[in-house]
């Protein structure tokens, strides 16, 4: 039983490595359609096309669900005394600094549209409950003022907010 | 597993765990340090390609059941959308299909390397019955898996296999109707057999670890017989076996990938195209290629008690050979006589390969009854009868004398092609037979450019083709199972987004407005092509009788039987277009009946049609559809045209499939050359 004598190292060597090396990348490329496969499929992805809502239906003080891309998304129709008490707070005491101007789009300041997933662990918060006018979150506790900004609890940042613009006045494209 | 392990680890944490469990030491035992008989030939490497089989066979169909869904309703959906729409979905379920075939072909390669070479023999007895128990798991395994997909195909193959158990006397009927779970083959029985295809590999794994510890116990046999006595008859499996492997497998795999990237529907029934019909057997019932010749042993007994016994008895007469060959030598090498038995036992298995793809009609049958008659004579009476009169020729003292003194064995060679030509005999007499028998002529070939290897759509084609299917083909036939996004997309007609738009808003498109209506809105490019009818009965009602098919795979599950020798041929210079010929020549086959042919009312002479009375008025005449790129406006063009149309419709991705494809056989080529040279160099030492 002879092993690989000491002849010749270096062409034997390239041989062993480049072989070894094709081989790696044979098994590297492999992984590509194991691993794409579970990414969404091209159904998937078409049904995620933008979707158009009408807001001529919701009365003020009211939210409705929709769902886009399997997201629920809030429209909330928000009364007036609600724009005030959110413009009212000081930025810088959230926890997740923004305006409310910058979360709605000018002259739509009644329309808030929300992404409705809690941005702690992806529970569903319920409207119109907590101390903040806004939404409550039933898991873990998080509270979001009428401007959808987390107030209280476990969650990080304020409900996000998805691509969506005035198609008129009463009707709007999400996605 | 035994092995003798030198295996001494040096890293402080590596002895404390070989001390607790002692896994790498057994491994190392067992892959590293394993003596191999140092005349193993090629034959010996198909051990590990079946291992390598069984593990992509498992972890695509880990992949494949992701996708899934084993319902009567949805499980032939979710095939074809798992075809279209998921990520290399198309790439990972041919090689799963393609897989079985290629797992089988392996299969029969190590059994009849174990049967030439007595690799059955004591001390090696409980390793061969080992072996035959992963055989009949695999065929159960293969059959339960060709019944997933629900076509026709497999439904009337998982009711004509559960039937084989109604011929036990007395308890068969109560046994089939428990394995159905109803009174026929349905959704209960649809849904055990996918919980078995699951679990059943996973067993099969088991049998292989006990397979391969029962080799490692008992040392592998060797071409010339006899067993290693000293250290200069073996070699270390790593690195000798090991680099020996590796470059059989990559040869076996740039085959593989050939099958699985150029002719996937080979070995694919179209039938099995069409979704499963509970109410109508297609009029050809044939297994899967590796199932033929125990199909041909069934049918030769006009008798199904009888019959079903052959069948099982040819296979269960495997688990006996250890006690059947009388014969002390184990290498037919070594056994003048036996030698040519094996030879003629092997042609006699291919054709009766042939004889069970073939219609039962005579001389077939009686050939066939011949074919079974050696097949059950090679194990029951050569067996026995020729150790005790054979003489064998010398064996050597040992394997390294063996190397020494290596014949060149020009008898195989020319067994090899005898046992070639008796099969190619029986195809030719089956071929004349099915000449005579054949009613409908085929059709014409035609040239295509999505062809060959290197083939890929015409986009101008194809959109000509959707012209042609938009005008006239859709007001009866349905294309459900594509989108209009799908004409968008690359590899396609490649429409632009406000082309696809424009035609998804010609459509009209049920749905349910707000207040829980159902309008029709105009179609979206995310939405199906809507069906012309209602459902089954009015599409009857407006035709006349005949039930105009969906269009989505037609191009797959439409062909015609190619005959001998070209099914050969086509294996080699690729041959995937009988379903667009097919159509081509339907669409431009009709013409005036002979004389001396009755039709039945409310049907059409067509030249090409199986019967020549189809349901289908002459659809296109010239100038019907008008084209804008100057192509001839012509029922052979629009044929051509709506037929290449078609075949993208039942094989989107097939631009992408040729293009991965020829990567990847580049890549296996290389692949294979460097292990060549590895295994050259590794061995260099050793010859």
């Amino acid at each position: 039983m002879t092993t690989m004598s000491a002849a010749e190292p270096t062409r034997r060597d390239f041989l062993y490595i480049a072989t070894g090396a094709i081989g790696a990348i044979g098994a590297a490329a492999t992984l590509i359609p194991l691993i794409g496969q579970m990414n969404p499929d091209a159904s998937t992805i078409a049904a995620g096309a933008p979707i158009e809502v009408d807001l001529a239906p919701i009365a003020e003080g009211q939210v409705i669900k929709v769902f886009w891309r399997s997201k629920p998304i809030f429209i909330s129709h928000r009364t007036k005394k609600e724009i005030d008490e959110v413009r009212a707070v000081p930025v810088d005491d959230l926890k997740d600094p923004q305006t409310d101007q910058s979360r709605v789009q000018a002259g739509h300041e009644q329309w808030l549209v929300l992404i409705g997933i809690c941005t702690h662990l992806g529970c569903i918060p319920l409207a119109n409950q907590g101390e903040y006018d806004g939404w409550f979150c039933p898991c873990h506790g998080s509270q979001y003022d009428a401007s959808g900004r987390i107030r209280k609890g476990p969650a990080p940042l304020n409900l996000a907010i998805p691509p969506y613009k005035f198609v008129s006045d009463s009707k709007i494209q999400i996605g | 597993m035994s092995g003798l392990s030198t295996y001494q680890p040096q890293n402080a944490f590596l002895k404390w765990f070989e001390r607790r469990l002692p896994i790498i030491g057994l491994l190392h035992g067992s892959f590293v340090g394993y003596p191999t008989p140092r005349n193993l030939n090629y034959w010996w490497t198909f051990g590990g390609i079946l291992s390598f089989m069984l593990g992509v066979q498992i972890i695509t169909g880990i992949v494949l059941v992701m996708h899934y869904t084993p319902n009567v309703d949805l499980a032939f959906n979710s095939v074809e959308y798992l075809m279209r729409d998921v990520n290399y979905g198309w790439l990972l379920r041919y090689i799963h299909a393609t897989g079985a075939s290629a797992f089988f072909f392996a299969v029969y390669i190590h059994m009849f390397r174990g049967l030439y070479y007595g690799s059955y023999k004591a001390p090696r007895e409980v390793l061969w019955i080992l072996g035959v128990i992963i055989y009949l798991l695999m065929m159960a395994t293969g059959f339960m898996g060709y019944v997933l997909p629900w076509g026709q195909m497999s439904y009337w193959a998982a009711t004509v296999i559960t039937n084989l158990f109604s011929a036990i006397p007395v308890v068969g009927e109560p046994i089939v109707t428990w394995l159905w779970g109803g009174y026929a083959v349905g959704n209960p029985t649809l849904q055990r057999f996918f919980s078995l295809h699951y679990l059943l590999p996973f067993v099969i794994a088991g049998v292989v670890v006990l397979h391969i510890w029962a080799l490692h116990v008992a040392g592998q046999n060797n071409p010339d017989g006899v067993e290693p006595q000293s250290e200069k008859d073996t070699v270390p499996f790593t690195p000798y076996a090991t680099a020996k492997d590796a470059f059989g497998l990559a040869v076996f795999c740039i085959f593989f990938a050939w099958f699985v990237f150029y002719i996937p529907n080979y070995l694919m029934h179209p039938d099995n195209y069409i979704p499963a019909n509970p109410g109508q057997t297609p009029p050809e019932i044939v297994p899967e290629w590796y199932y033929l010749p125990f199909y041909a042993i069934l049918r030769s007994i006009p008798n199904k008690l009888l019959g079903v016994t052959a069948l099982f008895s040819s296979i269960v007469v495997l688990a006996f050979v250890p006690w059947l060959d009388t014969s002390p030598v184990r290498s037919a090498r070594y056994r003048p006589i036996y030698k040519w038995c094996f030879w003629i036992f092997v042609a006699d298995c291919i054709a009766l390969g042939y004889l069970g793809s073939q219609q039962p009609v005579y001389p077939l049958t009686l050939i066939a009854g011949v074919c079974t008659c050696i097949y059950f004579a090679f194990f029951l009476i050569v067996m026995p009868l020729v150790g005790l009169i054979e003489t064998p020729r010398p064996q050597p003292n040992s394997i390294a004398d063996a190397v020494l003194k290596k014949a060149k064995s020009v008898a195989a060679v020319l067994l090899v092609g005898l046992a070639v030509g008796v099969a190619g005999l029986v195809g030719l007499v089956g071929s004349s037979t099915r000449a005579a028998a054949q009613e409908a002529e085929n059709p014409p070939m035609q040239k295509w450019s999505f062809a060959g290897p290197f083939g890929t759509f015409d986009q101008a084609q194809l959109q000509r083709g959707f012209k042609v299917y938009n005008e006239v083909c859709k007001n009866c036939h349905s294309l459900k199972l594509l989108s209009f996004r799908n004409l968008g997309e690359p590899g396609g007609p490649a429409f632009t987004e406000a082309q696809v738009a424009a035609i998804a808003s010609d459509f009209k498109v049920k749905d349910v407005n707000d207040q829980g209506e159902t309008i029709e809105r105009n179609g979206r490019p995310a939405d199906h092509f809507p069906p012309p009818f209602e459902n089954d009965a009015q599409a009857r009602q407006v035709t006349g009788g005949a039930l105009p098919p969906d269009m989505s795979v037609l191009a797959k599950a439409r062909g015609y039987k190619r005959g001998f020798p070209r099914f050969l041929i086509d294996m080699v210079v690729p041959y995937q277009e009988a379903g667009p010929d097919y159509i081509h020549a339907i669409v431009t086959g009709f013409s005036d009946k002979p004389a001396d042919f009755t039709l039945p009312p409310n049907t059409y002479y067509n030249k090409y049609f199986p019967g020549h009375a189809i349901g289908m008025r002459p659809p296109l005449t010239d100038k019907q559809v008008e084209y804008t790129d100057g192509s001839p406006q012509t029922v052979d063009q629009y044929a051509k045209d709506v037929a290449a149309f078609l075949m993208w419709a039942a094989e989107p991705h097939l631009d992408a499939r040729h293009r991965i494809g020829f990567q990847v056989m580049i890549f296996l080529v290389v692949f294979a050359g460097l292990l060549y040279f590895t295994k050259r160099k590794v061995w260099a030492d050793v010859h």
